[in-house]
């Protein structure tokens, strides 16, 4: 069973060499190479999945090490896989996503001349993800973590023929960059504090070390995990990601990279839980993440940009959850994997509307979409219920409970975080049900594009609708299926560990307040968006609104704060470059030229002259020998 | 006769010949000024032998003339190389070795 850890990581990564490496031959059945190689890294978890669920509770964990890689002196860093219950669940939600994912991008991208190097990079981002969840020390995760990067920048720019497709990409992976130093330096300190950085020896002996060096490392941690998964402040190149083809939106967003950071610091919890400044520090960034999101994606017209500042909020309640300490890991995988089905639905809903109306993005432009796509609509409208946390469905399970734990979190720091997950929840109804109502409901707004051609909105084949409708039922049945018997729970404990916080407020207090704060939400988005005709122009909007359009200023933000001083800084330095350095250099030349050109005129070619040259020279040595000797 | 006086000679002859290198322009009269420099130094030698009474300064003498007979050869062989091609023996016309 342990050799078919490394299987996992291998096949796709065999499918993304195969694509990439293959030529032109493979390009009319690259695709399916990659769905099949995806699907089959998809069997292997499962079989795992199977055995794992067949051994008791505490001997889940497999180790699995392939070979020595950095073997110098008492230094060991091995290419080593662990399989527990945390990276199960990683397994089976990236390869399961992944592979729906793979299926529906042979629909969607038919008619794109570079399908094959597409599927390629597909596999390399489910390869790299894979092994960034199943590494059991920290540099091999560092790998998985880079090559999650190197794929994401590849797919975002993937119509690198645009340039803001291109630019996006590049900001995606300077943003990212910042969080990778988080990380590599986080990754020092463990080194330095505990001399190695294997997982279990460090997480074990992390009780052991000083508190201040736990925080720095805590501190370290999330940088990192803001950078992948996009949380305040490094959130900005989450919104321009939207560049990519859809289902690389739907992939970035459910199933691999934004996930990635709630993967480190729940694999870290024990740092954590010994680092408590660290963890309000994660408290602070999931509060403040989850309503920045929220807030962005109330104001913007662009149907995907919407679903993205939805992702960077669900996040933001993941990172809450895992800031919570064991009151909340668990949770926070859990609408981890909740929301990796209702995520990618609705992306992939999302990319089936625009693939019915001639690539169109406002919603402003679509309406009444519901008689003409009704799979995708159904399917839609299931993850539009789960995400708001309709009762039964998936969302509901997983968000009621991380506000609970936030309430549970116990004193004015309970309150203040509870308070915020329930604010995020009601503006999750509003903009939800807003991207709903603009998409679906209301008259047809739609206009013809550039080129004149009318919309004719049509079902999208069934290799799309195939995959929205597994992912529609994942939004519907998986958060119960978790909650019955409090499966989910009792099968990560053992590796995240639990406990119960005392919450001033009881469970069902906290649902009906959840309850209550929805229909509020709902109700809003239907007055502003639902009983009024919905015009084709946005409308000014208040201050906040503009804001929130512009990403609640974030690049102008980042511009100020960091491109401004970073190009006068690297100004000045240029011009101590040009006129010091230089100066110094181009002297020295200068000097020696010009003095080798006055030497030159003694060679003037007059046989004569040399003769004076050496008579003079002998002159002066005689005299200096004759001196020489008188003294 | 004080040997010395010869030494004078040989100063007085290696003088005219270095005067006529740098001054004259042909170069047949720079080559014999050459010559001459070259045969005060042997007087010289020759003059420095009898004084040490020893014998080897009239070796390096015998030295020098068949070296200067060599060069003779050469030197004459260049200058009518360069006077067939520029019709002309003075130095001064071939300065081309120069910046």
């Amino acid at each position: 069973m342990e050799n078919l850890i490394g299987l996992l990581v291998a096949v796709p990564l065999l499918g993304a060499a195969l694509l990439l490496c293959g030529g032109r031959r493979l390009d009319g059945k690259g695709h399916y190479i990659g769905t099949v190689l995806a699907g089959a890294s998809f069997v292997i978890g499962a079989v795992l999945f199977a055995d794992m669920l067949g051994r008791g509770e505490h001997d889940r964990a497999l180790h699995s090490k392939v070979f020595s890689w950095i073997p110098v002196g008492g230094f060991r860093a091995d290419v080593a896989f662990q399989l527990d219950q945390l990276s199960m669940t990683f397994v089976l939600l990236i390869t399961g996503v992944g592979t729906l994912i793979h299926i529906y991008s042979i629909g969607y991208m038919e008619h794109d001349e570079r399908r094959r190097r597409f599927f390629g990079y597909l596999n390399l981002f489910l390869a790299a993800m894979l092994l960034l969840v199943l590494a059991d020390n920290y540099l091999l995760l560092y790998v998985g973590w880079e090559g999650v990067g190197l794929a994401s920048y590849l797919l975002i720019g993937f119509w690198q023929h645009k340039p803001s497709a291109a630019t996006a990409a590049k900001k995606a992976f300077i943003v990212n960059r910042v969080g990778d130093v988080g990380l590599s330096i986080a990754i020092m300190l463990m080194f330095t504090t505990f001399g190695t950085f294997t997982f279990a020896p460090v997480l074990t002996n992390a009780d052991h070390a000083s508190e201040g060096k736990l925080t720095a490392i805590g501190l370290m941690l999330l940088l990192a995990a803001c950078g992948k998964s996009a949380q305040v402040p490094l959130q900005s190149w989450l919104g321009d990601a939207m560049e990519g083809p859809t289902p690389v939106s739907a992939l970035i967003h459910a199933a691999t990279m934004v996930t990635a950071g709630v993967y480190l610091i729940t694999r870290s919890g024990a740092i954590f839980n010994a680092a408590p400044d660290a963890q309000a520090a994660v408290v602070a960034v999931g509060a403040v993440t989850l309503l920045f999101g929220a807030i962005v994606g109330c104001a913007k017209d662009d149907i995907k940009k919407a679903l993205a500042g939805s992702t960077m909020s669900q996040i933001g309640y993941m990172i809450l959850a895992a800031g919570l300490g064991p009151i909340g890991y668990v949770f926070a995988i859990m609408h981890l994997v909740t929301h990796g089905f209702f995520k990618a639905g609705l992306f992939l809903g999302a990319g089936s509307v625009m693939h019915a109306m001639n690539d169109e993005v406002d919603m402003r432009k679509y309406g009444g979409l519901r008689k003409y796509m009704p799979v995708t609509f159904i399917t839609f409208g299931l993850g539009y219920l789960a995400i708001i946390g309709f009762p039964g469905l998936s969302g509901f399970w997983s968000k009621d409970k991380i506000i609970e734990a936030a309430f549970a979190k116990g004193g004015t720091e309970g309150w203040i975080l509870g308070g915020a997950a329930l604010l995020g929840a009601a503006i999750t109804a509003y903009y939800m049900t807003r991207v709903m109502l603009l998409t679906f409901f209301g008259e047809k707004r739609w206009v013809p594009d550039e080129e004149g051609h009318e919309p004719h909105p049509h079902e999208s084949p069934s290799s799309m609708t195939i995959p929205m409708i597994v992912l529609a039922v994942g939004s519907v049945f998986a958060g119960g299926l978790f909650s019955v018997n409090d499966a989910f729970l009792k099968w990560l404990e053992p590796v995240t560990g639990h406990s119960h916080g005392d919450s001033p407020l009881s469970a069902a207090a906290v649902t009906a307040g959840t309850m209550v704060v929805l229909a509020i939400g709902v109700a809003l988005a239907w007055a502003q968006y639902g009983r009024r005709p919905v015009p084709r122009t946005a409308p000014r909007g208040s201050l906040l609104t503009r804001a929130a359009r512009r990403d609640l200023l974030q690049d102008d933000f980042n511009h100020v704060a960091l491109v401004k001083p970073g190009q006068y800084l690297t100004r000045g330095l240029v011009y101590v470059d040009h006129k010091l350095v230089d100066g110094v250099v181009n002297g020295t030349a200068a000097s020696v030229g010009g003095l080798s050109g006055r030497l030159r005129k003694l060679q003037n070619g007059y046989a004569r002259t040399y003769a004076v040259s050496m008579f003079g020279g002998t002159a002066v040595l005689i005299a200096a020998t004759l001196l020489m000797r008188a003294v | 006769m004080n040997p010395v006086n010869y030494l004078y000679l040989a100063a007085l002859l290696f003088t005219i010949g270095a005067a006529g290198v740098v001054i004259r322009r042909n170069a047949i009269v720079l080559f014999m000024c050459v010559e001459l420099m070259l045969n005060a130094c042997n007087l010289a030698f020759v003059t420095f032998s009898r004084l040490h009474g020893n014998l080897d300064g009239q070796i390096i003498a015998f030295f020098t003339m068949v070296v200067a007979a060599a060069e003779v050869v050469v030197g004459l062989a260049i200058i009518v190389t360069v006077f067939r091609s520029r019709h002309s023996a003075s130095v001064d016309d071939a300065s081309l070795m120069k910046l």
